[in-house]
């Protein structure tokens, strides 16, 4: 309440716009990048579910692409501003309401990404054997949430449905031989697993086209030059109906024109005796999945496109093929979650908003995967934060102007979660000691997978500097 | 392989492929972008942000094209990053018609 005592406008040094984020993956610090680029007085708290920052950059991001990576060194910049807080393991719609960080802060802005799957629906989606593409990933990424999840790996046939960049991550990783995975920060537990893996055959399939498949040409591409590895397809399912043809004249659809091209080049590649095989299918849904106890079988059915050109979709045809297979991932795509307090658009997995502005809110934004869905590459999401902020920096004129507390008004809920809260301080103590197992092992950084041993490292500092994020303020 | 900006950013400048660059490797003179190749990191995410697919992975590179490899490798270190939108050249409309897009 403004009881006419004079306060400094919002966004000068006396009255800083606070914004909380929610979420420390790239769309996250994209935004504080983009806030504190703009020449009000800004403070950002940044809140994580995690212990650790960066979200999909550190746990989503291939162990073999080590350069994708390197944001971080953007991010860790963006860490050091004075006006920015770090608060992990912090949950919000648990630990801290959106309510109370709407009383605390002048902003909010979403940026917690897509945490779930989508599902396929159908019966026996769950039966051992069949897993999503995320808990494969989350395992070999030292995620916490995935650490325990194990993979019958002395199965001969995979089967991976969806074509992203998941899809082909996950195939790739199957493949790959193991030498080449083992100087990289893969989890260690991960490496053990698949240094035994007896897989040999990887169904890679799509509903639709090769025309219309989602992965980047570049890691198509990567796949083609795997070592002990065939990249297989049938030219049957490279035949592209006039549609399909029309999308690739398309100048600003060149990656599809890309994916056809290399796709093209493999049909003459003769499945080997030896070494390992990627077989593309397209044209195909998976329509049941079976097996006594465990998975053993998927039956597909086969497609035709309907549709215009860019517009084209997947229409059963009747056709029916079965496929052995002793373990499939899906990997359809990523799914926000809903959070109490916040609108929920179920069909899409998003927090429904209009130029990044969270509907039916105020002064509450989204950006990222929880905003457009699962799309796009880490530069993607740079692109997105910037215009979110740019709505968030438009709304100043409306945003309520009285000071707020920030973090420091979260201390005391906080304080009674009987929790630890790091500070990014604490994220760096866990940061140096991951390199320093990793330098022991041969590798980059081997990462602590599991929260209360994060939580121990953190708490190890020399005494006096041990800082808990709230108590920095 | 890193990226390179070609000759068909120039007399356009749109700028729409820093946003997306995770890293900041832009960099810029009046004509046009570079991209530091040290810096880049091959994510590929520029590509399609160009209005006029001013930008091509090196392998990607049409053969009169080539010599901006060199180019950007040395340019770039040279001059600021861009990492913001900026207002494109006032024939950015015009060349864009006349490159097709």
């Amino acid at each position: 309440m403004n009881l006419g005592i004079d306060t400094a406008s919002l966004g000068t040094s006396g009255n800083p716009l606070r914004v909380a984020i929610v979420g420390s993956g790239p769309s996250g610090f994209y935004a504080a990048e983009a806030l504190f680029k703009s020449p009000l007085s800004v403070r950002v708290d940044m809140l994580e579910r995690l212990p650790v920052p960066f979200g999909l950059v550190r746990y989503g991001v291939a162990p073999d692409h080590p350069k994708l990576k390197q944001p971080t060194v953007i991010f860790d910049k963006i860490a050091q501003t004075p006006d920015f807080t770090f608060l992990g393991n912090v949950t919000v719609g648990r630990d801290v309401g959106v309510e109370q960080l709407r009383a605390t802060h002048h902003a909010i802005l979403f940026a917690c990404g897509a945490e779930s799957d989508r599902r396929l629906g159908l019966p026996n989606e769950d039966l051992p054997g069949s897993h999503t593409a995320t808990e494969f990933v989350g395992w070999y990424n030292s995620h916490p949430d995935y650490r325990d999840r194990s993979f019958d790996l002395s199965q001969e046939v995979v089967v991976v449905i969806g074509q992203g960049n998941v899809a082909i991550d996950v195939a790739r990783i199957l493949a790959k031989p193991i030498d080449e995975l083992r100087g990289t920060d893969m989890a260690e537990h991960a490496l053990d697993a698949l240094a035994g893996s007896r897989v040999r055959d990887i169904h890679i399939i799509g509903r639709r086209g090769p025309a219309q498949a989602s992965f980047t040409f570049k890691e198509l591409r990567e796949l083609g030059d795997l070592g002990g590895c065939a990249t297989l397809v049938s030219e049957s399912d490279l035949q592209l109906n006039s549609a399909s043809l029309a999308e690739l004249e398309d100048k600003n659809n060149f990656n599809a024109a890309k994916n056809v091209e290399i796709l093209q080049s493999w049909i003459t590649h003769c499945a080997t005796a030896v070494g390992k095989r990627i077989w593309f299918h397209f044209m195909q849904s998976p329509v049941g999945i079976a097996g006594t106890g465990r998975l053993e079988r998927i039956t597909l059915e086969r497609n035709r496109l309907t549709g215009p050109a860019l517009g084209q979709l997947a229409q059963g045809t009747g056709a029916m093929v079965d496929l052995n297979c002793g373990l499939l991932f899906r990997s359809i795509g990523y799914r926000g979650m809903p959070l109490p307090g916040v609108p929920f658009e179920p069909a899409r997995g998003v927090f429904p908003s209009t130029a990044g502005r969270i509907d039916g809110m105020h002064g509450v934004y989204a950006t990222g995967w929880i905003k457009r869905g699962p799309s796009g590459i880490i530069g993607t999401n740079r692109a997105d934060a910037v215009a979110t902020v740019q709505s968030l920096l438009a709304d100043l004129p409306q945003l309520d102007s009285r000071p707020k507390s920030g973090a420091a008004g979260l201390s005391a809920t906080l304080a009674r979660l009987n929790s630890q809260v790091l500070s990014y301080g604490d994220w760096r103590r866990i940061d140096a000691e991951e390199q320093r197992r990793g330098a022991v092992v041969g590798k980059p950084r081997e990462k602590i997978p599991r929260v209360s041993d994060m939580l121990a490292v953190a708490a190890t500092a020399p005494q006096g500097s041990r800082s808990c994020g709230v108590d920095e303020l | 392989m890193p990226h390179i900006v070609t000759d068909k950013c120039q007399s356009c400048r749109f700028t729409d492929c820093v946003t997306t660059c995770p890293v900041a490797c832009f960099h810029g003179d009046g004509q046009m972008l570079y991209i530091d190749n040290v810096q880049c990191v091959d994510c590929g995410a520029c590509v399609p942000a160009c209005p006029v697919h001013a930008i091509y992975e090196q392998t990607e590179l049409p053969p009169d094209k080539l010599e901006w490899l060199a180019i950007n490798a040395q340019r770039a270190p040279t001059l600021p990053i861009v990492a913001d939108k900026q207002v494109p050249l006032p024939t950015a409309e015009a060349r864009k018609r006349e490159l097709g897009y």
